[in-house]
């Protein structure tokens, strides 16, 4: 079931949380919502679900308004950050639930819930620990029993906010494949909050980045790392080094330092900044053109990649490089070593 | 140094702790003070109010407790409790609801409210009711016009009951439900249930604990009310008497063995309802470890 939002705004105080909001959910995609905390992603969930309402604006589910169909008739399932699972509940029970508390007329027979409960927990395969109470379970564990629980009522549309969130990185990067694979078998219309920008990249079909109450960029994974839309993607999207500078002529000038910015030919003489990613830069012992003297201030070798910090003329900030680690050996990275920086890719956003 | 050293060496107050624990000396009195502060003043009048009911054997002991002013009063106490549990448990479930699961206006206020019976003497609680519902009082002559009568009757003991027990339930689950957020009753609602449903299923199992204790506390305090039972009261025997009241009128009539007789049963009250406390202190205590461990384990 696709999902469509319109024009939505909700403000709590004075703080607004989504400054009208448009946005199409196709149907069967897993779309991530992603943003810092406070960028209205959960608010936006919430309203999809029926949890929240908005101050103005509509919900349409596959094109009928929905927007004030109340939570229980929506057949949304909502996964929550802290699981929420029922205390008191046994596994089977809670997932159950959903099928139990219909009403007579279109409740199942117990057999047939039993049957359904037990599908569903070989399809989150914990099946061995329906009788389990959920402070007996892992975080893994639980949250994959809150899945199954939002699937007994077979939802048109699955809501997932910060899933992974409360669970620790190993568990989280297991989960978040599973939940991918999962997703690939089941093709119900998902979307999820995250402000886990590597989560969103990993998961999802297309993202949604969000700040401020709005929308900065909507893309596919490729499409939002390669291509950000603003500074504010470029900045929220891993790791970069900023520099003020002035276009002018298809140049970006930093002090004597110049970048190339063709997309910006025809500007004259107008602030911009600059990013460069960490791993959009060459090393050299050996100066050349357009490269940045700088000395070496710092390095880490503690993970897959080389991190250096570089001190340089063009600003106060150090350069961060990100390096194979291979290129340790081809190198003399010292600290105060004279090395040359060579931007090899560089955005540059001018300034309104 | 090294005599410092030494010295810490050889003392022998359980050696792991010996940098925080007190000297003997100074444990041994502070335990003796607490233990005889408890003997004289909670141990010793609970003996004697049983001895002093036993004292004239226990013939006189059931006679007192069976006499008719006796039955009466207990029959009185048992239908205001029976009365004001049930008020009590329902305004605080609403109360607790209102204040945990929705942001509204003045909700401090409600919950400073919620606290005014703890903290006005219950005399002048029986006052108050007295000015609204009594001959002279506010509502004094239209309840006279219509022949109701509330002040040394019935309801009034009912009404005066279920004020000073007011806090007992709303306190214990407020702290409880506002811990407890609303995520599990936004569950329940996303899979379908209808908010009775979820009431019945997720919100009262995850606080009948709780709850149970506040109606502990709030079934003592009312059995055992006495200043603003005993200005609405009027004392009026085998009418308007409640235990505590029986008890008082027993005693300035110089009757000591029914009167400790009658006491022994409030005694005997009190006894079970810490019982009951502790038994639900360990168990709510045990849940909360496990949700606890729950909540930090990975």
């Amino acid at each position: 079931m696709s999902i469509q939002v319109r024009n939505l705004h909700k403000t709590f105080g004075n703080f607004t949380a989504l400054n009208n909001v448009s946005l199409d959910f196709p149907t069967g995609e897993l779309v991530a919502l992603l943003g810092p905390s406070g960028c209205g992603k959960t608010t936006l969930l919430r309203i999809i679900a029926g949890l929240e309402n908005p101050d103005a604006g509509s919900v349409h589910f596959h094109g009928e308004d929905a927007t004030n169909v109340h939570v229980r008739e929506r057949n949304v399932g909502f996964v929550f950050q802290h699981y929420a699972l029922f205390r008191h509940m046994t596994v089977f029970d809670n997932v159950a639930f959903g099928l139990t508390v219909r009403p007579k007329e279109t409740r199942p027979t117990n057999e047939s819930i039993k049957k359904r409960v037990h599908e569903l927990l070989e399809l989150v395969q914990l099946d061995w620990l329906a009788d389990r109470y959920p402070h007996q379970l892992s975080g893994g564990q639980r949250q994959r029993i809150a899945l199954a629980r939002a699937l007994a009522v077979e939802p048109k549309v699955l809501l997932l906010d910060e899933p992974f969130g409360a669970l620790d990185a190993k568990v989280r990067k297991d989960l978040r494949r599973w939940l991918r694979r999962l997703h690939d078998e089941l093709h119900i219309t998902s979307i999820f909050v995250t402000h886990d920008q590597e989560e969103a990249m990993e998961v999802a079909d297309k993202i949604v980045v969000l700040n401020k109450g709005n929308i900065e960029q909507i893309g596919s994974p490729d499409d939002i790392y390669n291509n950000p839309a603003s500074p504010f993607v470029y900045d929220f999207i891993g790791q970069v080094n900023l520099f003020h500078s002035r276009v002018d002529n298809g140049w970006a000038h930093i002090g004597d330092y110049k970048l190339p910015a063709p997309e910006h030919n025809s500007v004259q003489d107008q602030a911009a900044i600059a990013y460069v990613r960490p791993h959009d830069i060459e090393l050299s012992e050996v100066d050349s053109e357009g490269a940045i003297a700088a000395r070496v201030a710092h390095v880490s070798t503690a993970g897959s990649v080389l991190r250096i910090e570089l001190l340089h003329q063009l600003s106060k900030d150090a350069l961060h490089v990100e390096l194979p680690r291979a290129q340790e050996r081809n190198l003399n990275l010292s600290v105060g070593a004279s090395v040359y920086a060579k931007p090899t890719n560089s955005k540059i956003f001018l300034q309104k | 140094m090294a005599g410092a050293v030494s010295s810490l060496n050889s003392r022998k107050t359980g050696a792991a702790h010996a940098a925080t624990s007190e000297a003997t000396w100074v444990r041994v009195v502070l335990i003796s003070i607490a233990l005889t502060f408890l003997a004289l003043f909670l141990f010793l009048p609970l003996v004697i109010v049983f001895t002093e009911a036993f004292a004239k054997g226990a013939q006189v002991y059931f006679a007192a407790i069976t006499e008719p002013a006796a039955a009466h009063a207990i029959k009185l106490t048992l239908i205001a409790a029976a009365i004001a549990v049930p008020c009590n448990v329902i305004f605080g479930l609403a109360a607790a609801w209102a204040i945990a699961k929705f942001d509204f206006r003045g909700k401090q206020f409600v919950i400073t409210l919620i606290d005014l019976p703890f903290a006005v003497s219950p005399v002048i609680a029986g006052l108050i009711y007295m000015l609204l519902f009594g001959r002279q009082g506010f509502f004094g002559p239209w309840l006279g016009d219509h022949d109701i009568q509330i002040m040394f009757a019935v309801p009034g003991i009912v009404l005066a009951t279920v004020f000073i027990t007011f806090p007992f339930v709303a306190r214990e689950l407020i702290p409880l439900m506002q811990e407890q957020g609303k995520e599990q009753e936004e569950a329940a609602i996303t899979l379908g249930a209808s908010g009775w449903k979820m009431f019945w299923r997720v919100t009262l199992p995850s606080v009948k604990w709780a709850l149970l204790y506040g109606m502990i506390l709030c079934n003592a305090r009312a059995m055992g009310e006495f200043g603003a039972v005993s200005v609405v009261s009027g004392k009026i025997r085998e009418q308007t008497n409640t235990l505590p009241l029986h008890i008082e009128i027993l005693y300035n009539e110089y009757q000591f063995a029914a009167a400790f007789a009658v006491a022994s049963l409030l005694a005997l009250l009190a006894l079970v309802t810490l019982v009951l406390k502790s038994l639900l202190e360990w168990k709510a205590a045990r849940e909360h470890e496990l949700a606890v461990r729950a909540a930090s384990a990975q």
